[in-house]
C-alpha cells in the first residue's frame, strides 16, 4: 500500500517523459496538457492501490495510455487498425550509407543522422498510425521493454514486438522521405518518390 | 558463413539482420546474443548496420524531448493539493 502523501515526491519527476508521450499521442499541446493533468489526478486518486516497490513509471504510462484511448483519441469513431506498409530491414541504412563514407571514426551515415532536426523526427513519428506510434514511442523514446509495453498497452507481447519492429521500419521510411525532401541524402539509390 | 565457425555455431548475415532489433532491445537469450555478437564483430557490413541502428535510436530519443510548461507543473500541483484538501475534509 502506497501513502498518498508521498505521491508528488515520487511521481512528479516523470512529468517530462509523460508530457512528451502525451504530445506524440494527441499531436496537440492543449490536449497533451489536459491529458497529463488528468493522468496525474487519476494516479493520485488510485495511488493507495499502487503496490509500492513495483514499477511506478510503467504504472503512470499505463494510466496515460488508457486515459488517452478512452478520452482523447480522434480515432474513436473509426476504430479500425490502420496498418503500415511493409518496409524492408535496414531501409534507412541502405540508403544513407555509401555516400562518401570515411573508413575511420564515425561513418558518414552516422553523421548524416545528426542533420535531422527535432521537428523532422517528431513529425515522422507522429505520422505513424496510432498503434505503431505508441509501440515505437514506448520502446525507443521511453525505453520500456517488450513486456512492460505489453502491460502498459494491454496488448499481447507478440503483437507488441511486431508493432515495434514494423513501426520502426515505417519510421525509417518516413525519415528518409524527410531527408530526401530536404536534400540531406541523394535520391540515387532506388528511392524514387512520386 | 552458416557453418560451424571457430567459436561454435555462427549465424549468417540474413539471420543477424533479422534478429537485430531483438538483439539491440536486449530481448534475446544469452546464447543467441553471443552468436549475434560474434557475427557483428566479424562482419563489417552487419557491424556497420548495427552501429547505425544504435545511433538512430539515440537520435530518435534525443530529438523527441519537449519542454514542460511551467504553468502545467503549477496546475497539476494545485489540482493535487485541491484533491487532498477535499479528501481531508471528508473526515
Amino acid at each position: 500500500m502506497a501513502d498518498q502523501a508521498h505521491f508528488t515526491e515520487v511521481a512528479m519527476e516523470h512529468m517530462p517523459g509523460l508530457y512528451s508521450a502525451a504530445l506524440r499521442m494527441t499531436r496537440n499541446a492543449a490536449d497533451a496538457e489536459d491529458l497529463v493533468q488528468e493522468t496525474y489526478l487519476k494516479a493520485y486518486r488510485s495511488y493507495k492501490s499502487f503496490a509500492e516497490g513495483t514499477n511506478l513509471r510503467a504504472w503512470l504510462y499505463r494510466i496515460l495510455t488508457n486515459t488517452y484511448i478512452n478520452s482523447y483519441r480522434a480515432a474513436k469513431r473509426r476504430p479500425q487498425v490502420t496498418d503500415v506498409e511493409d518496409v524492408e530491414d535496414l531501409y534507412l541504412y541502405k540508403r544513407m550509407s555509401g555516400s562518401g563514407g570515411t573508413e575511420q571514426g564515425r561513418s558518414a551515415e552516422d553523421e548524416a543522422l545528426d542533420r535531422f532536426t527535432d521537428e523532422d523526427v517528431k513529425s515522422a513519428l507522429e505520422e505513424l498510425p496510432e498503434a505503431f506510434r505508441m509501440a515505437v514511442l514506448l520502446a525507443d523514446v521511453q525505453g520500456f521493454s517488450y513486456k512492460e509495453i505489453s502491460e502498459i498497452t494491454d496488448v499481447p507481447i507478440g503483437t507488441v514486438m511486431s508493432r515495434i519492429h514494423r513501426g520502426r521500419r515505417a519510421l525509417q521510411k518516413a525519415l528518409h522521405d524527410v531527408a530526401t525532401a530536404r536534400g540531406l541524402v541523394g535520391s540515387t539509390s532506388g528511392g524514387s518518390t512520386d | 558463413m552458416a557453418e560451424d565457425g571457430l567459436f561454435g555455431k555462427t549465424v549468417n548475415c540474413d539471420e543477424a539482420v533479422h534478429q537485430l532489433y531483438h538483439y539491440l532491445d536486449g530481448e534475446l537469450t544469452e546464447e543467441r546474443r553471443h552468436q549475434i555478437d560474434e557475427h557483428l564483430n566479424f562482419c563489417g557490413p552487419c557491424g556497420g548496420a548495427a552501429e547505425f541502428e544504435t545511433e538512430l535510436r539515440l537520435v530518435i530519443a534525443n530529438r523527441c524531448k519537449d519542454h514542460v510548461p511551467e504553468s502545467l507543473i503549477r496546475r497539476i500541483a494545485e489540482a493535487i493539493d485541491e484533491e487532498s484538501r477535499q479528501h481531508d475534509g471528508e473526515h
